[in-house]
């Protein structure tokens, strides 16, 4: 019987396709599957994380899709040990299913070796983790990047791990939609110069708090382009003041942060009205 | 004189083959003569002996001495036989110390997975409490128990908790707690005390526990003079530096006939 090729047929047969698999470069030597999985990332609300002189700040805009959700739902920070934090961007439930295989990690390595996991060893662990799933036909990218930070015997430490599994060492990071703004905004707290004993004239314990309020600023002044849609603020920090170990930031101080960050946030509106 | 065989070579009779009164593994069968059988604790090595446990108006008080008893000799004088599991619970223990310390690792990671799901929840001396009888229980049951006798105390919704688990899964919960030889010493004093007045002080507490500690040093040849006190209350967990309790030994010489 006769059979007249349709125009798919052709689609199929005479173009080589190379995104269907992470198994497969394209002939430019790129995997397309893996950079769509940090396309996934970069659809994602923002997170940002500082590392500061006595501790590392999580902060993350989470936004609310429905009024019917309840406050506190589907959180973006975690905890992977007591002492680790993280924060994420991309696909919830793949950044969830990551922070499952991290606390086995965690918890294998304090049963193997009796102290807790060093953060270099996690990133190293969970960059490998990731990365193996950028190598077969069978399985797809992580589509979200992690951020974790800790502060171990004085050193605050931090790392960014994307879906292609590479792990890097970071003074300030910012990821998901508005990533490129909030980093702009970081570099503007010259963070490498601002250890935060720059930033205060007080107590070295304050150090960190006010971090955290330059931190709320930059998330504020980057969200208002999508000022329509609401959000939640999560924060957390690892650090001097929490002794090691990963926690959200008190509501006190985050209620003072806010305020803060929304009296910016007017001051600039104000200034922008005069130059109009 | 030497014999034929060692002139001429060794001739000897049996040679590779069974000896008399043994078992013979042919050779090239796996016939076992390996050990395969399952080993289990049946005697437990590093001991720490009693621990005391009573409420009072606020709070739980427990002590436990720092003694390692290796059978009767006295092998490690500062250890620590009390865990601080959560702000509101403690764990102590007596019996095999090795025993403990696992139990203590797997105690440690429960409660930091529990806290990194960051819920609100925290264990509750209850719910430590009664997982406790479930492993306790769950280990006697396979015949391999964890050869310890635990007292787990602390605060609930400001109630105290005192509770009792030994090595077959028994458990029971009582205002005066004690295990060991200070079941027999100990015991009877402190509960003769919370009869008589159900709500002790923390002094009070505090002044039975140190009377009991004293008696048991004197009495309990496997106890040692540094023992740990903690409380368990609102304030949340106090673990205080090791202490001593003050000894008289002045009738000591009057004891005869146990040469």
């Amino acid at each position: 019987m006769y059979y007249k090729p349709r125009d798919h047929d052709f689609a199929v047969s005479l173009v080589q396709v190379y995104d269907l698999s992470a198994s497969q470069f394209s002939p430019d030597g790129r995997v397309f599957q893996v950079e769509y999985a940090i396309k996934a990332v970069e659809n994602s609300s923002t997170a940002i994380a500082i590392r500061g002189k006595d501790g590392v700040v999580f902060a993350v805009e989470n936004l609310i899709l429905s009024k019917l959700y309840e406050k506190g739902t589907n959180k973006r920070i975690h905890n992977l040990d007591s002492h680790i934090g993280m924060a994420m961007a991309g696909l919830l439930s793949d950044g969830r299913s990551l922070v499952d295989v991290a606390r086995t990690e965690a918890s294998n390595y304090r049963m193997d070796y009796g102290s807790s996991i060093p953060l270099k060893t996690m990133a190293d662990r969970m960059s490998m983790y990731m990365h193996a799933y950028t190598l077969y036909s069978a399985v797809r990218p992580y589509g979200c990047s992690i951020v974790i930070g800790s502060y171990e015997d004085g050193n605050p430490q931090m790392y960014m791990v994307d879906p292609s599994g590479v792990a890097m060492g970071y003074y300030g990071i910012a990821i998901g939609k508005a990533r490129q703004a909030a980093k702009t905004e970081i570099e503007k707290l010259k963070m490498t110069e601002m250890t935060c004993r720059e930033l205060v004239k007080e107590a070295a314990k304050m150090l960190v708090e006010i971090l955290t309020l330059a931190f709320l600023f930059v998330i504020h002044v980057v969200h208002d382009e999508v000022k329509d849609k609401a959000f939640e603020l999560e924060l957390s920090w690892v650090g001097e003041m929490t002794g090691g170990k990963h926690e959200r930031v008190p509501d006190d101080l985050r209620a003072e942060a806010e305020k803060y960050a929304k009296e910016a946030l007017a001051e600039s509106d104000e200034s922008e009205d005069e130059d109009m | 004189m030497a014999t034929s065989n060692q002139t001429f070579g060794d001739f000897s009779l049996w040679q590779n083959g069974p000896q008399p009164g043994n078992i013979y593994n042919f050779p090239g069968q796996s016939t076992s003569s390996g050990n395969d059988t399952r080993q289990r604790t049946v005697q437990p090595m590093t001991t720490g002996t009693s621990v005391l446990g009573v409420k009072f108006d606020g709070g739980v008080m427990l002590a436990a001495d720092m003694l390692g008893s290796y059978g009767s000799t006295a092998r490690f004088r500062g250890i620590s036989r009390v865990m601080k599991v959560n702000a509101s619970t403690v764990l102590t223990a007596s019996g095999d110390y090795a025993d403990f310390q696992y139990l203590k690792s797997i105690m440690e990671q429960k409660v930091i997975e529990e806290n990194c799901l960051d819920d609100g929840f925290k264990y509750t001396p209850q719910s430590i409490f009664s997982w406790m009888t479930r492993v306790l229980y769950q280990r006697r049951s396979h015949q391999d128990p964890l050869w310890n006798t635990y007292i787990v105390g602390g605060l609930n919704d400001s109630k105290p908790f005192l509770g009792y688990i030994d090595k077959l899964g028994t458990a029971y919960e009582a205002n005066a707690i004690a295990s060991g030889f200070g079941q027999y010493i100990a015991l009877p004093i402190l509960r003769e005390l919370v009869e008589q007045k159900p709500l002790l002080t923390q002094q009070e507490a505090r002044e039975a526990i140190v009377k009991c500690m004293r008696i048991l040093f004197y009495r309990d040849a496997r106890s040692f003079n540094k023992f740990e006190i903690v409380t368990v209350t609102k304030d949340g967990v106090v673990i205080e530096p090791p202490q001593s309790a003050e000894t008289n030994w002045n009738v000591a010489h009057f004891v005869k006939g146990f040469n």
